[in-house]
């Protein structure tokens, strides 16, 4: 194995945590609030598209297009009639409140499908390979890192480009005076964690077709998540995405080394960023 | 029938009663000035009508309609405007976002738009792509100015606008009002700055204490009366 593969291996699996990341980082881009449930509302989301690819006999590419507004809706949901009610000086309630939601849904998947360990089949695609120059890489990890880039774009481009990513940012920054806009921070977060469960969906796509996951896979990825935002900085999209490679290079390099070392050099790259850059590489926001 | 009249407005922070019974009452196409000096309730007086804070319905009318207890995106679209109190710029939006914000939840009938607000100041067109706090604090009192006029209101509500400018610099801001009264709106002015409210406004309300304490036209109201009513019965008390 060569160290250039090692490392384009690494970046195309930083793709996907991007993509568990970028919801996160928007969420807290905007009110500051920390969604511990992040990771098993991932694996729900994999578990609807199982149920959807199962029950419907779909394409699992078909079955999250038909996710993700079914989870729009649930994080829109969510966050209007639950979590906004969290939200206020005190940082604790919403840490809570999530934290509890995170056991629901673990015992709520658990109830319903049982501790095996479940994944999405994707047929022939999960093998297939395409050469670049003098690697190969594999079509899904390709696609999910294509993802990654285009979720990050696209979110950008909404949150620079359009009036209601101009009513986000004046939200995050003084709701009060939003209001005097005509802005409705309630629905302006309920439109922002809606948004984020679809990019839930996608990197549930991809977690469910490339390895295996059960009810308890949640925490690790929200690990894996908040180490990409923190690499890259709060408030920054593109440092996200930067995080995420940082770590999926960390991981392949150290499994390159020692297979045992691989999620640790993951967190030890975490950890000498946070030494070194406290406030991660490419920070944006001013608090 | 007045376009918006406040009658025995009583306004509350927690137990704090900052507003005792306050009526006011603007016509269409008027510019009054609310003078008074720190803490005699008249930023709370431009809270409550904007919606900020939440009062009873019945205490604040728009043409007869009950609004008080209306929230501020919903007086809003009712039509009232307000350049908050210390401006109150977006930090992450650039000069034209900040402006083009200003019609998220409504936008009126009206002369005013990017161009028009442009016009009116040109300074911040130059500046338009510029952050919104990297400007002057004149400037940014533009911004403000004109994010409120974006909507088009029929009742634009200013906090204290010349607050911590310079007296030149309050002259240009002041020198854009006749324009800002041709493009139709009623005018509410919240100012500290006696002879600069007396010389824009049609009529004067002085506030003292959470209580209306004068009112009448600006060419009508003496020196005395006005002393009087800003700073309390025995002017000889005063320190």
């Amino acid at each position: 194995m060569s160290w250039l593969d090692t490392v384009v291996q690494g970046v195309l699996l930083g793709g996907l945590y991007a993509l568990f990341a970028a919801g996160l980082s928007l969420v807290f881009g905007i009110m500051r609030l920390v969604n511990l449930a992040h990771g098993d509302l991932i694996v729900l989301a994999a578990f609807l598209i199982l149920v959807l690819v199962s029950a419907l006999g779909l394409n699992p590419f078909a079955a999250a297009v038909i996710a993700a507004p079914l989870m729009f809706a649930a994080g829109w949901l969510l966050q209007y009639f639950l979590l906004n009610r969290t939200l206020g000086k005190d940082i604790l309630p919403p840490l809570l409140v999530t934290f509890g939601l995170s056991i629901v849904i673990q015992n709520g998947l658990l109830e319903g499908f049982s501790a095996d360990s479940r994944r999405i089949f994707a047929g022939s695609l999960e093998t297939a390979s395409i050469g670049l120059g003098p690697v190969n890489a594999g079509i899904m990890p390709l696609m999910t890192f294509l993802s990654a880039v285009a979720a990050v774009v696209g979110l950008n481009q909404l949150i620079y480009r359009t009036a209601v990513g101009r009513a986000f940012r004046a939200t995050s920054d003084d709701p009060l005076t939003a209001g005097l806009m005509g802005i409705r921070p309630q629905r302006i977060f309920a439109m922002a964690t809606g948004l984020a469960m679809v990019v839930v969906t996608i990197a549930a796509l991809y977690l469910g077709t490339r390895a295996n996951f059960d009810p308890t896979s949640g925490p690790a990825r929200l690990i894996y998540a908040f180490e990409a935002v923190i690499i890259g900085g709060l408030g920054s999209l593109w440092g996200t995405l930067a995080g995420g490679i940082i770590l999926g290079v960390a991981q392949t390099v150290g499994a390159a080394i020692n297979p045992e070392w691989q999620i640790l050099a993951g967190h030890l790259a975490f950890l000498l960023v946070l030494l070194f850059k406290p406030r991660g590489l490419f920070p944006r926001a001013v608090d | 029938m007045a376009l918006i009249e406040t009658k025995g407005l009583k306004a509350f922070y927690g137990d704090f009663q900052a507003l005792f019974g306050v009526d006011i009452a603007i016509e269409a196409g008027e510019t009054i000035a609310i003078i008074g000096a720190n803490g005699a309730g008249k930023t709370t007086l431009m809270r409550s009508i904007s919606g900020v804070l939440a009062n009873e319905a019945g205490s604040i009318l728009l043409r007869d309609r009950p609004i008080g207890a209306l929230s501020a995106p919903d007086v809003l679209a009712c039509g009232i405007a307000m350049v908050p109190e210390g401006r109150k710029l977006f930090p992450s939006l650039t000069v034209e976002e900040n402006l083009l914000v200003g019609t998220y939840g409504y936008k009126g009938e009206g002369p005013w738009d990017l161009e028009s607000v442009y016009a009116l100041f040109p300074v911040l067109k130059e500046r338009r792509k510029n952050p919104a706090t990297a400007l002057s604090g004149g400037q940014q009192q533009m911004v403000a100015i004109g994010r409120a006029l974006m909507s088009n209101p029929k009742i634009l509500l200013c906090d204290e606008i010349s607050l911590g400018l310079a007296p030149v610099v309050v002259r240009d801001i002041y020198a854009a009002f006749p324009r800002i009264r041709e493009g139709g709106a009623s005018i509410v002015i919240v100012e500290q700055d006696i002879v600069q409210a007396l010389k824009v406004a049609d009529r004067v309300y002085c506030m003292m204490e959470g209580r209306i304490t004068l009112s009448g036209r600006s060419s009508d109201l003496s020196r005395d009366d006005i002393h009087t009513a800003y700073f309390g019965g025995n002017r000889h008390e005063l320190a």
